[in-house]
């Protein structure tokens, strides 16, 4: 709404739009003005749609005064002229007949003498999404792409992206993607350029799906010629084109190392731009071309912490935010490089909470001998905040530095401190971590339980800390004196505990307490199985019968049953898998990477492929919320090793600089066969975490010949089966989503691809194109270099039994996992051999 | 690829909208004002910049009171959003001189102008102030300056001081000048943020600088300009970071690091810490840099809470301002949360303070100082008496404090970078126009633990 326009600030306030009178109004006045040759008819119409404009901003539906809007716009004032292109693009849509009146000056405007004016008509004109004008707008836009002025040639260029959303046929069969590459390498101005690119990946990604062709094209954008050409320019872009200018190169496959050192010499004074969207694109870049040399990859990261850094002092702290994301990603991956920097991860007293939670992760994951008094030191500071949720926070991440075996000594002392506090939050907290260490280390359990036992439970409001205090009181039971009264007290308040897992709680430590001092909890044991049959909460109701029951049948079983030797627990398990870390960072400088997600489990459908990867999200989300499920940084500290061996390994690092220049930053090493980074994270941790849900493993048995191209396909491709397939199946993603949950797991293999195969395999779309010409139907597919997965079906010839393959594959190791449903379970041993024949043919022909 | 972009007011009015795309479902902005409004009601978080809901990506950045939002469908980079949000907040200002709800709202056609050339269906094309003049044709709508928060870094300059002009720095690059003739000036602001944290005994924990220099040229004719720093400057750190003992010697500037304009050419930057650039129109960030060198703090604070009691203590609070008498710091203000049971407080303000105040946030169980200024070399202290609804347990230092400090101080700069000369090319000899070289601290988080 804008107070310029009185009347129509005063009708209509933004929250309740008074829309019809006014709209009413709106369009009397227009028709006043539509013939009027009065002197002031210019101002007048420019305020009155002005007020249209302002109607349309605060979301009333203007839409009614289209005809009247499109008589008046035989205007030659240029504001007025802009105000009524943007209320037609807003409108046309709704109304394509009246939209028909608007091509006629729209099209007069694309030959104006006025290049400015002919932009805005060719802008406008595309704008319109009515499929019926297309036809008007194919000539226009070819001119446009010949214009001698820029700033009309770049808008055309986005108007043949417009166009084929429009309609793919006409701007396909006008052979504007042709044009649009021979422009994006002829043309001197860089924004027609870009523009030509951004029009170009669009066009031939949507068109991909139904042509080969298109595949191929998408493949020529991130050739050498194509990349190196756009870098060599990379500096007349603008700062927003330079973005898409370096995601490009992020996805070229350099041929050998000279091409990864010239790029990254080229692209270095990128990392000094006071654009941290560049800085982020030229970082991907740097990090993909690496991925192979463990320690230029290496130099790499201690390369780029001071520009990010920098950067995120420097902007908002939106702009922080997205950086730290990103900072935080790679401090995870390799927290070593990171342990003396520890500082710039303290939280300010300004940061938003967003933003402390971050740090205090990355704080978590870098604490080792030399900087863990440090960081606990300033972490136990936090824990006294007037801002709550960070407190709880920052008292989480003392108990997991404590679980990473450094100093425990200390640091369980500052969290006994922690209890002294007195704040019932903090207790909380504090209880689940002494829990929880206690489970890792039973010879503190003396020092805890000393302090644990002078704890009221009556001071503790929270089931999770009171659940902890619980477990403490059973499981330690013989050494604490009043274990059996304080658990008597609380179950006489049985009634008043709200909480379910409380309640749980309750019941198994009574059981362990009576095994332990029989005589003294003998009548609290009764009354808790009492209440607990007769609770309403099925859960607790069920474990007070079995309990009961057990205790009937045999005492002694119930003993070995509730209270058996425990083993400390060595790791926990971490809560992502190393396949989802590796796939987020594939994705960096992304929304994933703030989102902490691989990307498809959060775009929109459409870009998602036919249905959602629904068991990926349930194994996820397993176990998401369980105090247990403590992210061990053990687990980083691990990669790490990989990450710092590799270099030691080496001294030879031949200084082989690329240009010649003595300048270069980025030397080659002499030898290559170390593992990458990405591939050496091996899946020992993932069969830890996905005990319930498939295993994504990627493949531990990496071995040195792999990186050199050598006898990968020892596995001999199988007999050619006897199994035909039907050479048109039919399935649709619904009833595949509904056969894959419903099926049971026929097979599940790993198989090979040859190493011909792994290197083509630059998209999912060759190899769909690929199984396809096997009558192998691809119904799904996502991912990135190196890990891609594809769900595929095919029918057998002649009946209505399908198989489902769940086929998840590294390029980088050049293995598959696959994983065989079939309606008809004993063909699938054939299939299976089928299928593996055909994949391990990818790349050959 | 940006599917929508909207400026909404703090009440959730559309500003702007504008559609790139028409593929995110109706009611984004709507949506995306509520998740902000009511992001995790109970912990009183603040929504990050970045969302999803429902598979559309909400991304926003706050400007002046503001939220600039896009939406988008598909997995874009974050930096990219929210870097070209803040660069299109940049752009409207240099338009319109000051940015705020009354300003955009008597301009929004002009925003829409904007708008259009900036994001063409959804890739952003340029942002140049200067590229964007030959395309926009609606002449901006001043409103009055002066009775609006001010905002934004540079701002500050319009508090207090004198010698500034203080109009200038929200005239729009645009506009002619009631006289007609535009006055050729041009503006370097050198802005530091600081935050020191000190502990309990005054020693200093940590300690970073982030600075910016700040450009904004009203010249005519893109003169070449030479900017030259320190000769002594250097840049990167060797060695272990944190290693204080390297800051006693020769009074050097050490940068941890540096960031640069587009525009800056860097070609004798190495030899004689010059910066050339030909700086176009609108305001920018000519560098950008970090210094974690230790550097003498400006204020030194001091604060203690003693019981007096039982269900009573005494706080003491003590700054002294470490800077030259020639400098004056303004809108100070310092804060201490207070233990949660406190149920009253009365201040005792030294004898014949001037323009300070004191009061108890209840809510939020905080005492709040405030000061008008502070002049460099004096020191200030102010007494409190707390009275609580229940006997103290433990340790009382535990449950207060941290004590945190807000101010500005113009004309001085904690890291001592300086600008040494600004040459502007001459196009004739009596071209000389205005030059302004201004220094200011602001306190980013500056905190004393108890």
């Amino acid at each position: 709404m804008a107070p310029t326009v009185p009347s129509a600030a005063k009708s209509a306030s933004p929250s309740q739009p008074s829309g019809k009178s006014e709209v009413a109004d709106l369009k009397q006045q227009l028709r006043q003005l539509a013939g009027s040759r009065a002197p002031d008819a210019d101002d007048q119409r420019r305020d009155v749609f002005k007020r249209v404009i302002s109607c349309m901003t605060a979301g009333i539906d203007v839409s009614a005064a289209f005809g009247e809007m499109v008589l008046c716009s035989a205007t030659s004032d240029v504001v007025t002229k802009k105000m009524c292109y943007l209320y037609v693009g807003a409108h046309a849509r709704a109304h394509p007949d009246l939209a028909l009146l608007t091509i006629n000056f729209l099209q007069r405007d694309c030959r104006d003498q006025d290049p400015t004016i002919r932009g805005l008509a060719l802008r406008s004109l595309c704008s319109h999404r009515v499929p019926n004008l297309v036809e008007y707008l194919v000539t226009p836009l070819t001119t446009g792409l010949k214009d001698p002025s820029a700033y009309v040639r770049m808008i055309a260029a986005v108007g043949a992206a417009k166009l084929y959303h429009i309609s793919a046929t006409a701007c396909i069969d006008a052979d504007l993607p042709a044009s649009l590459k021979a422009l994006m390498l002829s043309d001197p101005d860089a924004q027609v350029v870009a523009n030509c690119l951004h029009a170009l990946q669009e066009i031939w990604t949507l068109e991909a799906a139904n042509s080969e062709a298109a595949a191929r094209e998408i493949e020529t954008l991130y050739s050498k010629p194509v990349v190196f050409y756009l870098l060599n320019k990379i500096k007349e872009f603008s700062e927003w084109a330079q973005c898409i200018v370096l995601e490009l190169a992020s996805k070229f496959l350099p041929s050998d190392n000279n091409e990864i050192f010239d790029i990254m010499n080229l692209l270095e004074d990128r990392l000094h731009h006071a654009n941290g969207a560049v800085v982020l694109a030229t970082i991907k870049v740097f990090l993909h071309l690496t991925m192979s040399m463990t320690d230029v990859h290496q130099q790499v990261y201690e390369r780029i912490k001071a520009p990010l850094l920098t950067l995120v002092g420097a902007g908002s702290p939106e702009q922080s935010y997205s950086v730290l994301c990103h900072l935080h990603l790679l401090v995870m991956r390799a927290p070593m490089l990171f342990s003396s920097d520890y500082k710039s991860f303290y939280c300010q007293f300004s940061d938003p909470s967003y933003v402390k939670k971050l740090k205090l992760e990355m704080l978590t994951a870098i604490a080792n001998e030399n900087n863990t008094y440090e960081i606990v030191t300033e972490l136990c500071e936090y824990a006294g905040n007037v801002d709550v949720p960070i407190a709880r926070e920052s008292i989480r991440a003392v108990g997991k530095i404590a679980l990473q075996q450094y100093d425990v000594n200390a640091i369980v002392d500052r969290l006994l401190q922690f209890l002294e506090m007195d704040k019932d939050y903090v207790t909380a907290e504090t209880l689940v971590l002494v829990k929880d260490l206690l489970r890792k280390y039973p010879q503190w359990s003396h020092d805890c339980i000393a302090v644990v036992g002078n704890i009221s439970s009556k001071n503790i409001q929270e089931p999770k800390g009171k659940a902890a205090l619980i477990w403490m009181l059973g499981e330690y039971s013989q050494d604490m004196h009043d274990a059996p009264y304080i658990l008597e007290s609380l179950v006489e308040n049985w009634d008043e505990e709200h909480s379910p897992e409380v309640r749980l709680h309750l019941l198994t430590a009574v059981m362990k307490c009576f095994f332990k001092r029989p005589p003294e909890t003998q009548k609290a044991l009764g009354a808790t199985l009492a209440a607990g049959l007769s609770d309403t909460h099925q859960d607790v109701h069920d474990r007070a019968l079995f309990y009961y029951r057990l205790l009937q049948y045999n005492p002694n079983v119930a003993e070995r049953v509730v209270n058996p030797p425990k083993q400390a627990v060595s790791v926990f398990a971490d809560t992502q898998s190393s396949e989802i870390k590796d796939r987020i960072f594939d994705e960096f400088n992304s929304l994933s990477v703030v989102y902490q997600k691989p990307s498809y489990m959060f775009t929109d459908k459409e870009h998602r492929g036919p249905f959602e990867y629904s068991e990926d999200l349930t194994s996820l989300t397993v176990g998401a919320d369980d105090p247990e499920n403590v992210i061990s940084a053990q687990r980083y500290q691990e990669n790490d090793n990989d990450l710092l061996l590799s270099t030691s390994d080496k001294e030879d690092n031949g200084t082989k600089g690329s240009n010649d220049s003595s300048t270069s930053t980025y030397n080659a090493p002499s030898d290559l066969i170390s593992p990458s980074l990405i591939s050496s994270q091996t899946s020992a941790e993932t069969s830890l975490i996905n005990t319930g849900g498939p295993t994504y493993s990627s493949q531990s048995n990496f071995s040195l010949d792999d990186l050199l191209g050598l006898g990968v396909t020892e596995a001999p491709a199988p007999p050619p089966p006897a199994l035909t397939l039907n050479s048109k199946p039919v399935l649709d993603p619904g009833t595949f989503q509904r056969k894959w949950g419903q099926l049971t797991l026929a097979l599940s293999q790993e198989c090979s691809l040859s190493p011909q195969g792994a290197a083509s395999l630059m998209n999912p779309q060759s190899l769909i194109r690929h199984m396809q010409s096997n009558y192998i139907q691809c119904i799904a597919s996502g991912g990135q270099p190196p890990n891609y997965k594809f769900f595929f079906y095919a029918q057998k010839d002649g009946a209505t039994a399908f198989f489902l393959v769940e086929c998840i594959v590294n390029t980088a190791s050049a293995k598959a996992q696959l994983k065989i449903k079939a309606d008809d379970g004993t063909a699938a041993e054939a299939f299976s051999t089928l299928f593996q024949s055909d994949l391990s043919k990818f790349g050959l022909s | 690829m940006i599917s929508q972009f909207f400026v909404l007011s703090q009440r959730g009015d559309h500003i702007v909208f504008r559609d790139y795309r028409g593929e995110v479902p109706k009611g984004s902005a709507e949506i995306f004002f509520r998740k902000v409004k009511f992001w995790n009601d109970d912990e009183a978080e603040e929504a990050p910049p970045v969302f999803n809901v429902d598979g559309v990506n909400y991304i926003h950045v706050k400007v002046a009171g503001l939220f600039f939002v896009v939406t988008t469908m598909v997995n874009v980079s974050p930096s990219l959003l929210l870097e070209l949000l803040q660069r299109i907040a940049r752009v409207t200002k240099d338009y319109l001189g000051v940015l705020n709800e009354d300003s955009l709202r008597k301009n929004f056609i002009l925003v829409y102008e904007l708008l259009d050339e900036v994001i063409d269906f959804g890739y952003p094309q340029t942002t140049s102030t200067e590229v964007l003049k030959s395309y926009i044709f609606n002449e901006p709508i001043m409103v009055d300056a002066g009775r609006l928060p001010p905002l934004g870094p540079a701002a500050m300059f319009m508090q207090g001081t004198k010698r500034m002009p203080g109009t200038a720095v929200t005239k729009s690059v645009v506009a002619t000048e009631p006289g007609g003739k535009k006055r050729e000036e041009i503006f370097v602001d050198i802005i530091e943020r600081i935050s020191v944290t000190f502990s309990s005994s005054g020693y200093i924990l940590t300690c970073e600088i982030d600075g910016t220099i700040q450009m904004k040229s009203y010249l005519t004719g893109n003169p070449e300009i030479r900017l030259a720093l320190n000769e002594d400057l250097s840049i990167g750190r060797t060695g272990s970071s944190y290693d204080y003992r390297s800051s006693s010697g020769g009074g050097t500037v050490i940068l941890d690091d540096c960031n640069f304009h587009e525009s800056v050419h860097l070609d004798s930057f190495d030899i004689d810490r010059t910066l050339t650039l030909i700086p176009h129109d609108g305001e920018f960030a000519v560098m950008n840099y970090r210094m974690t060198q230790e550097f003498k703090p400006p204020f030194r604070v001091t604060a203690l809470i003693e019981e007096a009691g039982p269900s009573r203590a005494e706080v003491l609070l003590k700054i002294r301002a470490d800077f030259s008498a020639n400098a004056t710091a303004n809108t100070i203000t310092v804060q201490m949360p207070v233990p949660s049971y406190t149920m009253r407080a009365s201040f005792e303000l030294e004898a014949g303070a001037v323009g300070q105040t004191t009061d108890f946030k209840e809510g939020s169980r905080r005492l709040e100082w405030n000061l008008k200024k502070i002049v460099g070399g004096s020191e200030h202290t102010l007494r409190a008496k707390l009275t609580f609804s229940q006997e103290s347990h433990g340790n009382i230092t535990k449950e207060a404090g941290p004590v945190n400090m807000n101010f500005t101080i113009p004309m001085y700069n904690a890291s001592k970078l300086q600008v040494r000369y600004l040459q502007i090319a001459k196009k004739s000899k009596a071209y000389n126009p205005y030059r302004w070289v201004r220094y200011v601290t602001q306190a980013n988080s500056y905190v004393a633990r108890l």
